[in-house]
């Protein structure tokens, strides 16, 4: 499945994790990270990432992330909402909680 | 559980849709966590707020406080997906906002119930507290309070209430004097807990103390917090004195001496102890060691 709209989920604020998804440029998942932890975190950032959107079946999407130190639970539960707003989807995701 | 066992002296606010006030909610010593999907989190963020505290219940390690989540009224469309959704996620305790009848009650008991079937939670296991927002609650508040047997407490909401009475709140609480009175007859006539409302000026130090010790005055288990600055202050004005938990560790000794003769009977310094006596004692010193003025055996520490 393909994004095929902009949408945002989280914030800039402290311990929390910007999540932008549009249209990818290229036929895969893209992630573009930024974080003050890239160095340590960042594979592990972009693991929970992308095990969120697989779990969605999403295999064609740019990501954008600004992370601001967010734990696991808060990457995971703002991808989540990114998705449900891309997908226009209002119930809640209960496979994927 | 029965709703008398645990002290619920502070249930702090905390908005749904921080992680970072997620993360560190549980170091602060509050009894009760009360995560927050209504008044605190946006109509545009909803959805995500609801996504994030169940992320956040899953993972967060929040000690010995009690979780509860106070979810959007029924007449909004979120109120079902927050029932079922923090249900899966095992919450304890769900406060219902702008409860105006037993009703209401009654239908969320419904909802949560289908949810822990859902789910496969134990039917029975999540609780139920209503949030007393108007002058039509408060007149409902006996049926309110006994509406359910998942009822655990009832709490007066200020703001909103004072607004309803066409007031506003006032420094001496005069405005609140008939409301606070009726929730704790509710709550006690029902054999369930009294909240009392938020102080929301957060420089006012000396006039939380003043209305904290009126509410314990009065009776309530506890008040809500917004700030985990004024968990130590509430906390201590519930602290019981030295007397007190000397009083109360005879009335625990007088008990035991009475089970060791096997008497029905017990007695103190030839006066009979009667039920609401030892109850105050237990109560008491259940105080004491959460306030750690005494060990786990009883024995008064030196501060």
């Amino acid at each position: 499945m393909e994004i095929k709209k902009t949408v945002i989920a989280g914030t800039l604020e402290s311990s929390d994790i910007q999540i932008t998804l549009s249209p990818a440029t290229g036929d895969n998942l893209e992630i573009e990270l930024e974080s003050d932890v890239l160095n340590q975190f960042g594979n592990q950032i972009k693991k929970v990432i992308t095990e969120t959107l697989q779990k969605f079946q999403i295999t064609k999407v740019h990501v954008k992330a600004i992370d601001q130190g967010a734990l696991d639970c808060v990457i995971r539960a703002r991808t989540i909402t990114a998705v449900q707003r891309a997908l226009g989807q209002t119930e809640p995701a209960w496979e994927e909680l | 559980m029965n709703a008398g066992e645990r002290l619920r002296r502070t249930m702090m606010f905390v908005p749904g849709n921080s992680p970072a006030m997620l993360k560190d909610a549980g170091i602060y010593g509050a009894d009760s966590i009360m995560f927050d999907l209504e008044d605190a989190v946006s109509l545009s963020e909803k959805d995500a707020a609801r996504t994030l505290v169940y992320e956040s219940l899953q993972t967060i390690d929040y000690g010995e406080a009690e979780k509860v989540v106070r979810i959007n009224s029924i007449d909004t469309p979120y109120y079902l997906d927050d029932v079922r959704v923090m249900v899966k996620a095992g919450i304890e305790v769900i406060r219902l906002a702008k409860t105006d009848t037993a009703e209401m009650i009654q239908q969320l008991a419904k909802d949560t119930a289908a949810a822990e079937k859902e789910f496969n939670q134990p039917v029975g296991s999540t609780k139920l507290m209503a949030a007393i927002e108007s002058a039509r609650a408060v007149v409902n508040a006996n049926k309110i309070a006994a509406a359910s047997p998942r009822m655990m407490g009832i709490a007066l909401s200020a703001e909103d209430y004072t607004t309803d009475l066409k007031t506003h709140r006032y420094p001496d609480g005069q405005e609140l004097s008939y409301g606070r009175n009726v929730i704790l007859h509710a709550a006690r006539a029902a054999g369930i807990c009294a909240f009392d409302t938020v102080f929301t000026n957060l420089d006012d130090e000396a006039g939380l103390i003043r209305e904290t010790k009126l509410i314990h005055q009065l009776g309530f288990d506890g008040k809500s917090v917004i700030n985990p600055r004024q968990i130590p202050i509430i906390n201590q004005i519930y602290e019981p004195t030295q007397f007190e938990i000397e009083q109360a560790q005879e009335v625990i000794t007088a008990i035991n001496v009475a089970h060791e003769k096997s008497s029905g009977v017990i007695a103190l310094k030839g006066q009979m102890v009667d039920r609401p006596v030892v109850m105050r004692a237990q109560r008491v010193m259940k105080l004491a060691i959460a306030s750690n003025l005494v060990d786990e055996e009883g024995n008064y520490l030196e501060k």
